[in-house]
């Protein structure tokens, strides 16, 4: 039987999150870090922007978004130390500080959009 | 065309010295010699205690490999008029021990080719008088490119990941491996499972994809390696949600 | 260790040099597109931040928008916006390596799958655009 080992689970999230990231971030970072703050586009009013992001369906699929896309840039930093760097013996510290993080950065998004919103 | 060219050969002589070292060679630049060509020059007329593997000359038997200009090739389809007016530079294949010259150590390779269980597995083989298992041509192409593997280990010395962890099964292994996963003969893929489905299995790649691009016969090792993340993953999750169901 | 006879085999260990990805240029976009991982941190991290300022009042959404327009994070957000878009471009153009994708029976294209993806990312986008500012 095979060394019971979480590195398929991790991996279908990675691929999940790499999907997620591709077709999602580019055009809201374009958005909200390019277009609204130098003023190619007019900013839309809070209040609708507020409405927007208080929708279920918005706080649910930002959600999923963030979750997956933070776990694929964690599985990625986490191969980019053990490879770029040659620090493959501290995996076990590598891997946990990755992983940890990605879990507290989804956990501030779901208090972020189920709480505060 | 100039009618010489500088081969730049890496020596190791374990007997003399600690370190490898290089050796310059002229051998004649004719249009149709291959690096091969240029070493069989070398140990015939100028140095015969050059030490290299090789055999077909035709790109089959996968003996030859090295690296040509930094470059994993082999050496008896690598043209030298490509690298003129050179120098050229041959060394062994990276990643692997050095014995001697151009002549590395094979054993972790054999041993991992032989861990992925190459052959057909089968529940209960089917008595000879039922004749032989039969398989269409469209169940040909589903593994055919990766039975075109020669073993000259080009990809293991492609891949960073294996450079920095002779622990990692490989391109090729696990490419094999898929040989005989998408064999429509073979009933063994759960047994393969295990080998595979490790940190030094499938995980370990990071999907450089250099294996695939060094390889000389068109195998894609890479996609032979990702394809099976996802077989691998589909397991996993099916075993963790049907534990009953048999693998 | 005894000297070595002229039979004696001591195998040369090479060891893999730290700057090995800087060696070809096939390694070198391989690293940048790991790296890409952490401006995808980033992002999220930022779009947080956004969520964040909106869910405390106009003000603070506004304050946000000026914040974001300052020359440090508008150069940061375009390094971020180049690896955003490095991560998708070879995401999408490896995936019909990764899968091999059917549909009854017929093996889909290479060129068709990446297609399509590509397609799903234009029209996702437009649609979350025309969601943000329609």
């Amino acid at each position: 039987m095979a060394k019971r080992t979480m590195e398929p689970f991790v991996w279908l999230l990675f691929s999940g999150g790499g999907v997620a990231a591709a077709l999602v971030l580019p055009v809201l970072l374009l958005l909200f870090g390019l277009a609204l703050p130098l003023g190619w586009i007019t900013p839309p009013d809070h209040a609708d922007l507020l409405g927007l992001l208080r929708n279920p369906l918005t706080r649910l699929g930002l959600l999923v978004v963030c979750a997956l896309a933070l776990v694929h840039g964690a599985h990625r930093f986490r191969f980019t130390l053990q490879d770029g760097l040659q620090l493959r013996p501290y995996d076990a510290v590598i891997a946990t500080a990755c992983y940890g993080a990605a879990l507290v950065g989804t956990a501030f998004a779901a208090y972020l959009l189920l709480v505060a919103l | 065309m100039p009618d010489q060219i500088t081969m730049r050969v890496a020596r190791y002589r374990p007997e003399q010295e600690e370190e490898p070292t290089f050796d310059d060679f002229d051998v004649p630049l004719r249009k149709d010699w291959s690096v091969l060509d240029g070493l069989n020059h070398i140990k015939d007329e100028l140095d015969g205690t050059l030490s290299y593997r090789w055999s077909c000359r035709m790109g089959i038997c996968g003996s030859c490999g090295a690296m040509v200009n930094g470059e994993p090739k082999l050496t008896c389809a690598t043209f030298l008029t490509n690298y003129a007016p050179g120098p050229v530079r041959v060394e062994p294949l990276t990643n692997f021990p050095i014995i001697r010259d151009l002549v590395v150590e094979l054993t972790d390779f054999m041993r991992k080719l032989g861990a992925v269980q190459p052959w057909l597995i089968r529940e209960e083989e089917q008595p000879v008088s039922e004749g032989e298992y039969l398989q269409t041509p469209a169940q040909l192409d589903e593994y055919k490119q990766f039975s075109m593997c020669i073993n000259c280990m080009l990809c293991y010395s492609a891949c960073p990941v294996y450079g920095l962890n002779p622990d990692f099964l490989g391109p090729a292994a696990i490419a094999l491996a898929q040989r005989y996963n998408l064999d429509s003969r073979d009933e063994g893929e759960h047994k393969r499972l295990t080998i595979l489905s490790q940190p030094e299995g499938v995980w370990g790649c990071t999907f450089v994809g250099e294996c695939s691009r060094a390889c000389p016969k068109g195998v894609d090792p890479a996609g032979a390696i990702q394809r099976y993340k996802l077989t691998a993953a589909t397991a996993a999750v099916k075993s963790l949600l049907m534990p009953w169901a048999r693998p | 260790m005894s000297a070595p006879s002229s039979y004696f085999a001591r195998l040369h260990k090479p060891r893999m040099p730290l700057w090995w990805w800087l060696r070809r240029r096939t390694y070198l976009a391989f690293v940048l597109r790991e790296l890409s991982s952490v401006f995808v941190g980033w992002s999220v991290v930022f779009l947080l931040l956004l969520v964040r300022a909106v869910s405390r009042g106009p003000a603070a959404y506004q304050e946000f928008l000026d914040r974001a327009a300052s020359p440090w994070l508008v150069a940061l957000n375009v390094v971020t916006l180049a690896f955003l878009l490095y991560h998708a471009v070879t995401f999408v153009n490896l995936t019909p390596q990764a899968m091999v994708v059917r549909l009854r029976g017929y093996r889909v294209p290479p060129l068709a799958l990446a297609g399509s993806m590509y397609l799903a990312w234009l029209l996702v986008s437009a649609f979350l655009a025309w969601l943000v500012v329609g």
